[in-house]
């Protein structure tokens, strides 16, 4: 006879499948370790993205993209007179797998520079692997701020090339008064909001016109606080959302916006992670006209960025492929890394860490992007529009770069740090008003 | 925690007869309201095939207007159109000026375009219309070298066919990218409604002057009151009316002489619009007359009664709705778990099966999405119910009676199920559209709205629930069902083939989870990892409600609904799942067996 299970195996069971999940996933194989042909002729380059697990959509394009560039400088005869060679790992979404793959990637593959990380919490993963072993990182996604390291390069956003600007936007050019930030409950989100809430606050937003709301990774029934946003936003003022909610639980959110009837005239919803590579899995029916704010788009009407695309898509075989902010973040911290080894005539990491600050290349949308000694870039800000064809019509666009900033001046703790990697401050968090370098005593307290 | 149980009860009972009424108000509702909730935009076709198709619209609606009388503003000059009235000159006067502000619209800023589609609205110009509304649907281009306003429609392979905006003379054809779209934002498209509204609010049909005039609820232009009232006198439909009659009342709110405020306030006491509150609310600041004031309070006072009602109404809508894609999620599992008692760690995976075969089945029948769904039902339940039935052959029949091995086997299977989809299909989400039918909301009154979506899903997990009810206690397979459960040797020796009772179960759960798969594809992303979403939240609901009793899976999804939609408000959507899971815990601690345990021998292990 079949007896119905009692309840403690059966609980003791979930715990295990549980806890299976997390280490099946930990298990997984490096994608393609190219290392075997390993000789001095040629400089290794790290290539850190997961290439499998929930991160692995997002991330791939940037694999492919790092491969991309590697293959287009090999044509043009390399670095230094010598040919560039990919190291392909999988961290597999695993955040502590990301600096065991880092850490591989130094001290055994000894490769010159690596290019990687998408989410916050794989760049704090890695950090200090990449500061105890002396690597150099570069890392292409927007980010939270509220850090400078020696070893990392900032590619994307910190929050005033991205946050703030969008912010404006709303205010000065839709009239918006009050303020729904709306993210998913992780580090990323929950930082740019306070920086927001400050900001907001200091351009004479009262409290109770500001609306903070979390919700958990992926979530999916958005009824009650589409619900709350429809009643907040018809109180007679301008309302506007400002969005840091993550991946997939953005289409159930556009859906419900859409289904309750609130359409992108009456409450604009500005995203900071909703991309082309975001929209081109979903219909962006109910998502069009709303807004998204990046350095970077497909649509940019440049020269430099129709020959970016025509080589994407040749290289990766397929027309339909779109290109995003991160692969340009990717473009410009390798067109930089180049430049830095030419001049610096070597690979080793301090030479190149200091011949890099200072140096220039042209991105995609018809400007220039210059590295800082804070390890940040300058980057125009764009706003564009969805549209039902998944690309944006941008809208705005900043005069000329901004230059990114490590730490918020809207914040208390963080307003009088600055990064500089130059001689004579040579600090990642150097308070400009006692005129010392916190170092890892900051870190600690955080 | 028996009162507990019975609160449960008690609070069941109203939510079927609510759900009832929900299903009769659809019935005479769905046809009436909804091509006025669909959202034009909501359609994803593509941007360039889908000019000609608006392009066409654009032209037809236009037609009745400029068609019928030639110079329909001299002919309708006494009607509302909030027309600048005549200024003194002549027509190519008019026509001069309304050519130049035409050609403004090239403008790079936002805000000269917006000040130059704001004069066109007021030339009332018959080709302001037609024109006003290409520009905001995106369908107005400019020639790139002189800058003349055209329509285009697709030509040849790559061309572009186009016409004079201003003229309507053929122009012929150009490549793509020897035109510009005039590019509008947010803010300029709302000014657009408005303009076309103000221009439509005479128009002969009673749904366009709804709309037209529901745009303007709360608007303080007195061009544009002026123009409302003049169509109010003229008004006959009954919705119109009251919706006209409410713009005048918030618009009368400011009229210097008391009685007037008073009647406007008469007007709006209890009046759900919220630019109705928000004007109430500004005279409360503004309002110096005592009699006013307190007659003020009061409207406010039953305004926020009736918003008390509605929110309260929305939170156990909310509850339900949330409920009931538990119990969708979870009445498979409560057969391959409850009954069977085999843990399947693949429901989530055959969850995800549902929803691809809902994917592949509009794949499969191209422009036909309305009715889609009708065919994903039945498809996704044999689809999935093939699958269980596989495993079940394959896998679980020889792991009866080890729950630790059928949990590790079937974990596998999930994983391999995943990785099947990933391979064949892709690792991305894949789109699956939403049938007209389930997009907007049911308005139930100006501050009430409830989404279709939801409420389609509400209806199916009930009907779902029902079926299954019934082919357990109704049919000779679920007698079986219940008696190889029960007991397995004397149900053998009654002469019932167990093994293929077994097989025909586990395939009837897994088939249950695919049709969950189609429901739960309207609400969330399709991808390979979808259904680990939802195998937590399921275990959960079938052990909470007690384990072998579907009445009781019920009765605990949509507790867990309604409790998690109440906490919300003020926990917070992450705080509150917390709690409900705490809960749980603390539940099943006290009472292992969940809600409705099983009685008799049934229960005994």
């Amino acid at each position: 006879m079949i007896s119905i299970p009692s309840f403690k195996p059966l609980l003791l069971s979930a715990g295990i499948a549980l806890g299976l999940t997390a280490s099946l996933s930990g298990l997984a194989e490096d994608a393609a370790p190219t290392a075997d042909q390993a000789d001095d002729e040629t400089i290794k380059v790290g290539v850190l993205h997961s290439l499998s697990g929930t991160m692995a959509i997002s991330e791939t394009t940037l694999k492919d993209t790092v491969l991309m560039l590697i293959e287009e400088q090999n044509e043009k005869g390399g670095v230094l007179g010598k040919q560039l060679e990919a190291v392909v790992v999988d961290p597999a979404s695993d955040w502590p797998l990301f600096a065991e793959k880092a850490r591989g990637l130094i001290e055994q593959e000894k490769v010159a520079a690596v290019f990687g990380c998408w989410t916050s919490v794989s760049r704090k993963s890695v950090l200090p692997v990449f500061e105890e072993l002396n690597g150099l990182l570069f890392y292409p996604v927007q980010y939270e701020g509220e850090e400078s390291s020696k070893n990392v390069f900032y590619t994307g956003a910190a929050p005033n090339q991205q946050a703030i600007p969008a912010v404006d936007y709303l205010k000065d050019e839709l009239g918006v008064e009050r303020w729904v930030l709306a993210g998913t409950d992780y580090v990323y989100p929950r930082t740019t909001n306070k920086i927001l809430e400050a900001y907001l606050k200091q351009n004479g937003v009262a409290e109770e016109d500001i609306m903070i709301n979390y919700t958990p990774f992926g979530h999916s029934d958005w009824q009650s606080i589409v619900a709350d946003i429809k009643k907040f936003g018809s109180e007679g003022k301008k309302t506007a959302v400002v969005s840091t909610i993550n991946g997939d639980a953005n289409v159930p959110f556009y859906k419900e916006l859409g289904n309750q009837g609130i359409s992108a005239e009456d409450i604009p919803v500005i995203a900071f992670s909703v991309g082309e590579e975001e929209l081109s899995g979903i219909d962006t029916g109910p998502l069009v006209g709303h807004l998204a704010a990046w350095n970077y788009f497909m649509s940019v009407p440049t020269d430099e960025n129709d020959a970016f695309i025509e080589t994407w898509h040749g290289f990766i075989d397929d027309p339909k492929r779109v290109t995003n902010d991160p692969m340009e973040a990717h473009k410009i911290g390798f067109d930089l890394w180049v430049q830095a080894v030419e001049k610096a005539g070597t690979t080793d990491t301090d030479a190149v860490e200091n011949a890099i600050v200072g140096l220039t290349t042209s991105n995609l949308s018809g400007g220039t992007a210059k590295m800082l000694p804070n390890h940040h870039i300058t980057k125009p800000v764009l706003i564009g529009e969805i549209q039902d064809d998944g690309q944006f019509a941008i809208v705005y666009q900043t005069e000329e770069e901004v230059p990114g900033d490590a730490w918020s001046d809207y914040l208390e703790g963080s307003k009088d740090l600055i990064g500089d990697w130059t001689d004579p401050i040579n600090c990642g968090n150097y308070n400009i008003k006692t005129k010392k370098c916190l170092g890892s005593e900051q870190a600690a307290t955080e | 925690m028996s009162p507990m149980s019975r609160f449960v009860f008690g609070g069941s009972d109203p939510a079927l007869a609510m759900a009832l009424g929900f299903l009769l108000l659809l019935m005479t509702a769905t046809g009436a309201a909804d091509n006025q909730s669909t959202d034009p935009a909501s359609s994803p076709t593509a941007e360039f095939s889908a000019s000609p198709a608006t392009e066409t619209a654009v032209a037809s609606d236009a037609a009745p207007q400029s068609e019928p009388e030639p110079g329909p503003e001299s002919a309708s000059e006494p009607a509302p159109a909030p027309a600048t009235a005549s200024k003194p000159g002549s027509e190519s006067d008019l026509t001069a000026a309304f050519d130049e502000r035409v050609s403004q619209l090239t403008d790079n800023s936002f805000k000269v375009k917006e000040a130059a589609a704001q004069a066109i609205a007021e030339t009332g110009d018959a080709r302001a219309i037609p024109l006003l509304k290409a520009l905001l649907s995106g369908d107005l281009y400019y020639r790139k070298d002189d800058d003349r306003i055209v329509y285009v429609a697709p030509a040849g392979s790559s061309g572009w066919a186009l016409t004079d905006a201003l003229s309507g003379e053929a122009l012929g054809e150009v490549g793509r990218r020897d035109v510009r779209k005039i590019t509008v934002n947010n803010r300029m498209r709302s000014a657009l409604r408005t303009s076309i509204a103000a221009l439509t609010l005479a128009s002969p049909d009673p749904a366009l002057r709804l709309r037209a005039a529901r745009e303007m609820v709360g608007s303080d232009d007195p061009a544009v009151i002026s123009a409302v009232r003049t169509q109010l006198a003229a008004e006959d439909d009954q919705q119109v009316t009251e919706v006209l009659t409410l713009v005048v009342a918030i618009a009368d709110l400011k009229q210097p002489d008391i009685d007037s405020r008073l009647a406007a306030i008469e007007v709006l006491h209890g009046n759900l619009y919220p630019q109705a509150r928000n004007a109430l609310n500004g005279l409360l600041e503004t309002e110096q007359d005592p009699g006013v004031l307190a007659a003020t309070k009061a409207a406010l006072d039953a305004i926020d009664r009736k918003r008390q009602l509605n929110s309260s109404i929305e939170t156990l809508f909310f509850g339900l709705s949330l409920g009931s894609v538990l119990v969708l999620a979870a009445i498979g599992l409560a057969i391959t778990f409850g009954v069977m008692g085999v843990i399947n760690m693949a429901h989530g995976e055959l969850i995800m099966i549902g929803a691809y075969t809902t994917y592949l089945v509009q794949q499969a029948m191209p422009g036909l999405t309305d009715w889609s769904l009708l065919v994903a039902v039945p498809a996704a339940f044999l689809v999935s119910g093939a699958f269980g039935v596989a495993i079940e052959r394959t896998v679980i029949r020889f792991l009866y009676g080890r729950p630790l091995e059928t949990l590790l086997a079937t974990f596998g299977i999930s994983l391999i199920l995943q990785q099947l989809v990933r391979t064949t299909i892709s690792a991305q989400n894949v789109v699956v559209q939403n049938p007209s039918w389930m997009s907007g909301s049911l308005q139930l009154n100006p501050g009430l709205a409830l989404t279709y979506n939801r409420l389609y899903i509400l209806l199916f997990a009930l009907i779902v629930f029902a079926l299954l009810l019934l082919v357990l206690k109704r049919t000779a397979l679920g007698l079986q069902v219940r008696a190889v459960s029960q007991n397995r040797a004397m149900a053998r020796a009654m002469g019932v083939r167990s093994a293929r009772v077994d097989a025909l179960t586990f395939g009837l759960g897994a088939g249950i989870a695919g049709v969950a798969g189609v429901a739960l594809s309207q609400l969330t992303n399709v991808g390979p990892n979808m259904g680990q979403a939802y195998i937590i939240d399921s275990f959960m609901v079938v052990v909470f409600g007690g384990v072998g009793n579907l009445w009781g899976t019920l009765v605990a999804g949509m507790t867990l609904g309604v409790a998690n939609k109440l906490m919300e408000p003020w926990a917070g959507a992450v705080l509150a799942k917390i709690l409900v899971l705490v809960f749980i815990i603390l539940f099943i601690q006290k009472r292992p067996r969940g809600l409705f345990p099983q009685r008799g021998r049934a229960a005994a292990d």
